[in-house]
Order: C-alpha cells, then structure tokens, then sequence
C-alpha cells in the first residue's frame, strides 16, 4: 500500500427533499451530511453503519451516481464535482461500482458475455475478437468459465451471478471499486468464497476498495481502515485493527457489543441501551445524544466534530 | 425423565411442482423438551422453514403435501387433527413470528386491535379486559408508554418495535410453543441484540420452549439450548449447543462457522464451503453434502449416512465424524 492518495471525500453531503403534490417540505432527509476522508492507492476503506445511516447513498455520491447536494470528491487529483459529460466519462472506467443484489444489477436479456463487454465497447475499450478475449480472460479471473460468457443471468445461482457483477466491474481494469454489501444477499458459505474472491482480486490487480457493509465481522476481515456512519456523519475512523480494540466512540462501542460472539460460552457480557421515540433539535446536538448511554447536557446543545485523537484514529464525541 | 413437548419423527414434506417433486423436508426428526430453545439452522432451501411450516399444517396444498411423519405434541399427533381442532391449536398452545413484521401486522388496524383480537379468538374475555390484557402484554415485550402505543398503526413504529408487538401478539395466549422464524433478520444488529434477550428472557419467565429458525450460527451462539444443522432437507448435525460450536462432527457444520470471519484473528483467506448449494430438484446421490466435502470417500457418493451417535443426545450424518473435528 502507498502513501499516494487516490479518493479524497471534502465535506460531502446529498439531502433528500420530499416531494409533496403542492409543495416542497423544506426540511430535507439530511442522507448524508458532510463526510471527509481519504483512500489510499491499494488501500480498502470499509463504511460500515446500521440501515439507513447513508453509506450506500455516500458511495453512490462518490462516483456521481447521483449527484451529490454539495461538497467535493477529488479522484487522481480531479474534482469530479467540476467535472461535465465528456470530461466525467472519460473518468468512469477508473472507477467501478458492484452492487448488493445480483438478481437485480444484472440484465435478464443480456448474455453474460454483453453484459461484462458492454463497458468496454462504450468506452471505446475494445471491441470484436479484442473484446471477446478480454471477457474470456476476465471471467477467467473471477472463477467462471469462458464458456459462461453465452449464457444468461438466470442460468447462474446467487453466488455466480455476483461473479459476473464483479466481472463486469474489473472489465475496464478500474483502480477504484466501491462494493455496496455486495455479500449481504448471499448464503454464508458463498460469502466466504465471495470475500476470498474479491481479497485475491485486490491484491492481484492493485485495486482500492470502498467496501460498505453492515456487517461489522465482514468489514473487519477485509478493511485496513474503517469508518463508522451514523444518521448522515461519520462518528468514528481508525485502522480496523485499532477501531475493535479500543473504540472510543459510545455507538462504536454498542455497535461491536452488538456483535453475536459465535461462542454460546461468551453470551451475558452485553449491555444496552434504548431504542428511542426522542427527536432533537435539527442541527444541533450530537445525533447518538437520544441512544447514548453517557449522554450529558452539553450534548443536546452542540454538535461534535470529527477530531484526530492521534495515529489517525478519529472521533466525534465530545467526552473522549 | 423428561418428556419432549414436541416430538417431530420422521417428518416428510413434498412439493410436487411442474419441474418435478421438491423434497423440502425429508425424513427430519428432532424433540423439543419443555422451557428450551431449540434452533434450526441452515442455508436458503435446507429445508428449515418448511418444517416450520409443517408444524403448523401451514404448508400450501397444493403443491406442497406432508408424505410421512408424525408431530406429536403433548402425546397428540397434529397430523391426524381435523381444521377445526387445528385451529384450536395455532396461536393459542402454538404460536408463530416470521421475519418481517410488516407484512404479518395488518397496516389498517392498530397493534393494539390485533392483539385484542388474537386475546378474543382464544380467550374468553370482553373488550376492555382484552385491551387490559394487551396493554400488558406490549409492556412485557418493553414497548415504552405501552397505554400509548397500543393505538399506534404498524407503519408509526421501527422495525424493532414491531418484531417487538408481533411478539407480544403472539404470546398474548401464553402458548407452550413459540415458532420464531428468522425474527431478528431485517433488524439492525444493535435491535437483533435487544430482540434476542427479550425473546431469551420471556422464554424463561413464561417457561416457554421456542424453536428459532435461522440462516445465522451467531444468532444460535446468542440464544440457543439446542441446534439441529439442515442440508438439502435432512438433519446433518443435531446436539446441545456447546457440542455443536466447539466439538462439531459434521464437515458442513464446521465448513460453515469457518466461513464466518474471526474477530479475534486476522486471517486473510476464509475457509470457504467450495461449489454451491444443490439443486432440490436434482439433489447429489449418497450424501447430499458430498460433492462439496473435505473429507469425502467414495462410499460417501453410494450411500447417503444415517444419523450417527457420537454422545449421548449428539448425532452427525457423516460416515466420517470420528475424524471430523
């Protein structure tokens, strides 16, 4: 892994603003409210948070698949936010997204053989026998036979068709993934095999990972670093390795209790804390205020930042 | 002696489709002993839903039909009773919670109507007692202001909160067995901790025996007294928890606990379970598992193995359990 800085998030947010018929409400669904960090070339960031945190739609803002609400997103260097059209494709091979369902991501008309070469041929990659070989060689890489390239989606199982989700995301020799739960719709002995797939990849091939998940034993496994998301903000980033061993913000810390400890030996040690019908005060406050179980008043009235409490281990509470 | 609260011999389940017969279930037995949780684990298509289902005599038919078997509970076989004594028996002495709430509440009545309702249809109490009864009921599954919430609609609480009241629906008759299907899998993991030690200490006060079906051996970990492994429709492993996660007989049980990534170490490759689940349309000959299995002989392929007794109350489907460990 390098020092080289290949994703740079300033600040990033997309708001949500329902629609009503009449009338636009004009508080917004705050989705993800001003998250900062990096990613290193060769490094796997995991983003890890409980339904409805954000961490699928920050990824999605990353690459631009939907436009964010403001902040920036530097990529090799380039503000992507400031990039149009042909400039922003020209940048999208770098950059490559899997997806959670892979009964859903891939189309049921396309043979798998379109559906992993489909990128190449818009981005002007390689087309006829050039295209076909590389397909061949690509599906090589994730387990699947050439031969697979004439079949359909439906013809494989769960497993198989997240290999062609993979697949079709190396096609254009990318240097950044971001994987959003791409194991969570499969069985647990196809994730393992999955995870292994996508470790060996990285490795292999020298890509950076963005790897969302909700699972915090998943993201361990393959994280050099991870950032914990809670309603919109990051609340605590560390190396992996340090962030199970001395988490120091109180969500983190409910977050790994949380965890089963597949040792029916280990199981009373958990303590808990409430599930809340309390709201606060928009934009003030700490947002974990309601659930946390050190909860003081200062609290309520000001929200805390994300500070660097040494070996970039970054935190989000004011009491630490 | 104990005597089994339910005793499942030799339960059969057949979907008999267009493509050809689904053998869901096949040949499953298991008991289950009064104030215990048993927990049936497996992958997508083992077969454990369906035997839930079974129990209940809530299999659609057709396609699907109970071919063999007996389900004897408190020494009556459910199998031979009519519709209208089955009736008698679900929700009342057998309960059942699936794995989304929301499409098991009804989103036009309140929670508290549909509690009122399952307490009316067994038990012979008026309105207000019923509404007393509920309101009870929601404060001992610890739903905040229970007074208040029981007129609250589905759709007005978290996910938590409903598995909570779908809970408290289905123990408002106090039965003696709750079917919990995969109840804690749409919850976030802090709110899957907090259903868990409900479900846990309820169990004890009630003194109640669950049977909880899920995909997920951290889960059984958190919960269970005793498990039975399901593979392609049959019981593979089947012994008290402690048996089970530290002295496994069974490749597949182990395969799949080594699929789950330690916290504790930094490995950077998963022993993975190779291939893929079988087809229940065209299931392998022998043993199910073996095209899959480490520790395959050829008899394996010839023969599928009967249920093994490594100790007293601990059984593996495995010709090769003595060296399985």
């Amino acid at each position: 892994m390098g020092s080289e800085i290949l994703v740079q998030v300033q600040d990033l947010k997309k708001y949500f603003f329902k629609e009503r018929l009449f009338s636009t409400e004009k508080e917004p669904i705050r989705a993800v409210d001003g998250i900062s960090f990096s990613i290193r070339k060769g490094e796997t960031l995991g983003l890890v948070g409980e339904s409805g945190c954000g961490k699928t739609t920050a990824g999605k803002a990353i690459l631009r698949l939907i436009e964010p609400t403001s902040g920036q997103v530097f990529f090799k260097g380039k503000d992507l936010m400031s990039l149009r059209g042909e400039e922003l494709r020209k940048l999208r091979p770098f950059m490559q997204f899997i997806f959670q369902d892979p009964y859903e991501s891939l189309n049921p008309r396309m043979r798998v053989g379109e559906i992993v070469g489909e990128g190449l041929e818009i981005h002007g990659v390689a087309r006829g026998k050039e295209k076909r070989e590389r397909v061949e060689e690509v599906l090589e890489q994730v387990g699947l036979h050439p031969q697979d390239a004439f079949r359909y989606p439906h013809e494989f199982s769960g497993g198989q068709r997240q290999r062609i989700g993979i697949a079709r995301a190396i096609a254009l020799r990318p240097e950044l993934i971001v994987a959003d739960e791409p194991v969570s719709a499969l069985d647990v002995s196809i994730q393992a095999q999955i995870l292994n797939l996508l470790m060996d990849l990285r490795d292999r091939l020298g890509l950076t990972y963005l790897f969302i998940s909700h699972d915090l034993r998943i993201v361990k496994h393959i994280s050099d670093r991870i950032a914990v998301m809670y309603l919109g903000k990051i609340v605590e980033m560390a190396s992996s390795e340090v962030l199970f061993r001395q988490p120091l913000h109180p969500y983190t810390q409910l977050l790994l209790q949380a965890i089963p400890r597949l040792d029916p030996a280990k199981r009373e040690e958990k303590i808990f804390f409430k599930e809340t019908f309390l709201s606060l005060e928009k934009e003030r406050g700490c947002l974990f205020a309601p659930r946390c179980p050190h909860f003081k008043e200062r609290c309520a009235r000001e929200a805390p930042f994300l500070v660097d409490h040494g070996d970039e281990h970054w935190v989000a509470c004011h009491f630490v | 002696m104990r005597h089994p609260l339910l005793e499942v011999r030799s339960l059969t389940t057949h979907f008999f489709t267009e493509d050809g017969i689904v053998r869901a279930v096949e040949d499953v037995s298991f008991e289950i002993y009064p104030g215990e949780i048993l927990c049936l684990v497996g992958e997508s298509g083992c077969g454990k839903s369906v035997t839930g289902l079974s129990i209940l005599k809530l299999i659609p038919i057709p396609p699907g039909q109970i071919v063999r078997g007996e389900i004897l509970f408190n020494g009556r076989d459910l199998l031979k009773l009519s519709e209208k004594e089955m009736e008698g028996v679900r929700g009342n002495e057998i309960s059942m919670i699936f794995q989304e709430p929301m499409t098991s509440l009804n989103p036009v009545f309140t929670i508290g109507d549909q509690i009122m309702e399952a307490i009316q249809l067994h038990q012979k109490l008026n309105k207000r007692d019923a509404r007393k009864k509920a309101i009870e009921m929601l404060d001992r599954v610890k739903i905040p202001s229970p007074e208040k919430r029981i007129d609250s609609y589905p759709h007005q609480l978290s996910g938590g909160m409903r598995q909570r009241a779908m809970i408290a629906m289905a123990l408002s008759c106090q039965p003696k067995l709750l079917i919990a299907d995969e109840p804690t899998t749409a919850l976030d993991v802090t709110i899957q901790a907090e259903v868990l030690r409900l479900l846990r200490e309820i169990q004890r006060e009630m003194e109640m025996s669950v049977m909880l079906i899920t995909h997920d051996l951290g889960v059984v970990s958190e919960v269970g007294d005793r498990v039975a492994v399901m593979y392609a429709g049959r019981i593979v492993e089947y012994g008290p928890i402690e048996d089970i996660f530290h002295e496994m007989r069974h490749p597949y049980t182990r395969g799949l606990l080594e699929s789950i990534p330690q916290l504790e170490v930094k490995k950077t490759r998963l022993n993975a379970i190779p291939g893929q689940v079988p087809n229940p349309l065209n299931l392998p000959e022998g043993c199910k598992f073996h095209p899959r299995c480490p520790l395959r002989i050829e008899d394996c392929r010839r023969e599928e193995p009967p249920l093994f007794e490594v100790k007293e109350g601990h059984y593996s489907r495995c010709l090769r359990w003595k060296e399985c460990r």
